[in-house]
């Protein structure tokens, strides 16, 4: 029994060296795979540990451990890059029903010796893994484009009012005991419901923020469980995740300049005091022609990657762009907003995956200082981490936000497919300014027709 | 209101650990550049599916004949080693793409 414990202290330990060198750079791909053997080393301690009515039942722990396993490296090797911030919400979703699988038979096997504390820590796992669960599969279809925004201004009181449903009823029911023969499963369906109320109301660019929160959630509903089962390591790492992921999912609001409870009461796109008849004027369009001569006579370019170019899936064609560019004497950078894409980090994955080198990825500050002396900027499908609005309007919903300042350079082209607003929603002065000229079409195609003009005029 | 004082009278060490771990996990990442922000989502997602734990327990103690904890315990299992091996796979595959300079 010692060595038991003493196995599932090791393992945390993994967890916990796993976490640490995932948020470094250098060792994070290390990191991963520690925390991955500390997570093995437990399943495995878990399988074999002496406990007590114990009934064995291990081909069937085996085969649905084999089926899960599958699964997951299917989906996780199946998805495409643009889609992995859907992938990690939906995977969080699946923890969240774990949780929720095994408190509700965890409930109908209370009897009239279980205490008091172990129905109330029972029935928060219950709670929180199905909120968890449910408001994840929204992000997900929010994030895939099968949910849309749906926002009212009761809706913040329909959730208070619904959490305070949730919460009493589970009051009602521990203190209760058992005394109503169906509540438990009430409890549960109120509790899936509030999930897709909770994240139903808040916008789409939100939803990585969102689900950085339902991450900590499922670490908090796991810590829980872990009390239920009075299991160390569930316990320990349910605690990691959810106070790591809180303080990364405010991290990810500040990246944003944007308060927590500002993301989950909504902000984004709602009602906006300034957004009355929106930036006018008349807006310029150019040609591949016009925008390849202009490239290829210029010293420094650089590309502005956005969600547009993830969708368009025009990283490659970016890339031989960049190399046309190059061979004839162009500096070609790309200026990285931190929070570009449907997740930080996303453009430099994309572009890392059309070989594009690492040093040519330039961060927010360091690109900023460099767009005076840059001739062209090319915007590729970003709308909102461009918007001087974050700047110069005080009304403006994304005011104070750390953006491009690529009005700085020279000359701004915006590749876009039609003059819709951005995700979030809100107008962009930049498409009206004298400095940009749009160029409509698919992100991809276009860049093809640039490199082509590129390469026509040796 | 008394049953939750003697529960944290018992329990003094191990809230102890709940507060240590709570602290611990604040300042395990709290330096982390932005562009890391997505695949450490990602690897603590994967970290928080260590509820499988609980469900291989409840199925080790469901009695052979009792299906519907054996059927939802085993659900429990599958959904928890999806988020389990898919969240570290997804997470190894996004950091391989870092690597390569």
């Amino acid at each position: 029994m010692q060595y038991i414990n003493l196995l599932y202290i090791l393992s945390t330990v993994l967890l916990i060296i796993g976490l640490r060198r995932l948020s470094s750079p250098a060792t994070a791909a290390k990191g991963n795979i520690i925390a991955a053997c500390g997570m093995g080393l437990a399943i495995l301690v878990a399988m074999f540990d002496p406990i007590e009515n114990d009934q064995g039942n291990y081909a069937l722990i085996i085969i649905t451990l084999a089926i899960g396993s599958v699964l997951g490296l299917v989906f996780s090797k199946k998805v495409a890059m643009t889609a992995i911030p859907e992938l990690v919400s939906l995977f969080n979703g699946f923890g969240g029903a774990c949780a929720v699988a095994i408190s509700i038979i965890e409930v109908y096997n209370f009897d009239a010796a279980t205490s008091i504390g172990a129905r109330a820590t029972t029935y928060m796992a219950l709670f929180i893994g199905g909120v968890a669960f449910t408001g994840s599969l929204i992000a997900y279809g929010k994030l895939s484009g099968k949910v849309n925004d749906w926002r009212s201004g009761i809706s913040s009181y329909f959730n208070l009012i619904w959490l305070a449903l949730c919460l009493g009823l589970i009051g009602y029911e521990v203190v209760a005991m058992g005394q109503i023969e169906y509540l438990p499963l009430i409890i549960l369906a109120v509790s899936l419901i509030y999930g897709f109320t909770f994240v139903l109301p808040i916008g789409g660019a939100d939803m990585p923020v969102v689900i950085s929160l339902l991450n900590a959630f499922t670490g908090i509903a796991a810590a829980l469980a872990g009390i239920v089962y009075d299991n160390m390591v569930m316990l320990l790492g349910g605690i990691l995740v959810g106070s790591s992921g809180t303080i990364l999912t405010v991290l990810m609001c500040q990246a944003m300049n944007r308060s927590l409870i500002n993301v989950i009461v909504g902000g984004f796109g709602g009602s906006t005091a300034s957004a009355a008849g929106g930036p006018e004027g008349e807006v310029k369009e150019t040609t591949a022609n016009d925008t390849g001569i202009m490239m290829r006579y210029a010293t420094n370019v650089m590309v502005i990657p956005g969600y547009g170019m993830a969708v368009a899936q025009a990283q490659k064609a970016c890339k031989e762009l960049d190399k046309s560019l190059t061979e004839r004497g162009v500096n070609v950078n790309y200026a990285i907003h931190p929070v570009a894409g449907r997740m930080p980090g996303h453009m430099n994955v994309l572009l890392a995956e059309a070989d594009v080198p690492y040093n040519k990825l330039i961060d927010l500050d360091d690109a900023n200082a460099m767009l005076s002396d840059t001739d062209v900027c090319l915007v590729v499908g970003a709308n909102d981490v461009v918007n001087p609005s974050a700047l110069d309007d005080p009304g403006s919903p994304i005011y104070g936000m750390p953006v491009l300042e690529i009005l700085k350079s020279k000359n701004v082209i915006v590749l876009k497919r039609s003059m819709n607003k951005g995700y979030s929603g809100i107008e962009n002065p930049l498409f009206f300014h004298d400095k940009t000229k749009m160029l409509f079409g698919d992100a991809k195609a276009t860049i093809e027709k640039l490199n082509e003009e590129v390469k026509s005029m040796d | 209101m008394l049953e939750i004082l003697d529960y944290l009278k018992d329990n003094v060490l191990t809230i102890n650990l709940w507060i240590i771990t709570i602290y611990l996990g604040f300042e395990v990442i709290s330096k982390v550049p932005t562009v890391l922000h997505t695949p450490l989502m990602s690897g603590s997602n994967a970290i928080s599916g260590i509820v499988i734990i609980g469900a291989i327990i409840l199925v080790r103690q469901s009695a052979s004949d009792d299906y519907l904890s054996l059927a939802i315990g085993g659900l429990g299992i599958i959904l928890g080693t999806i988020n389990v091996v898919g969240g570290h796979a997804v997470t190894n595959r996004m950091l391989e793409m870092f690597k390569k300079k």
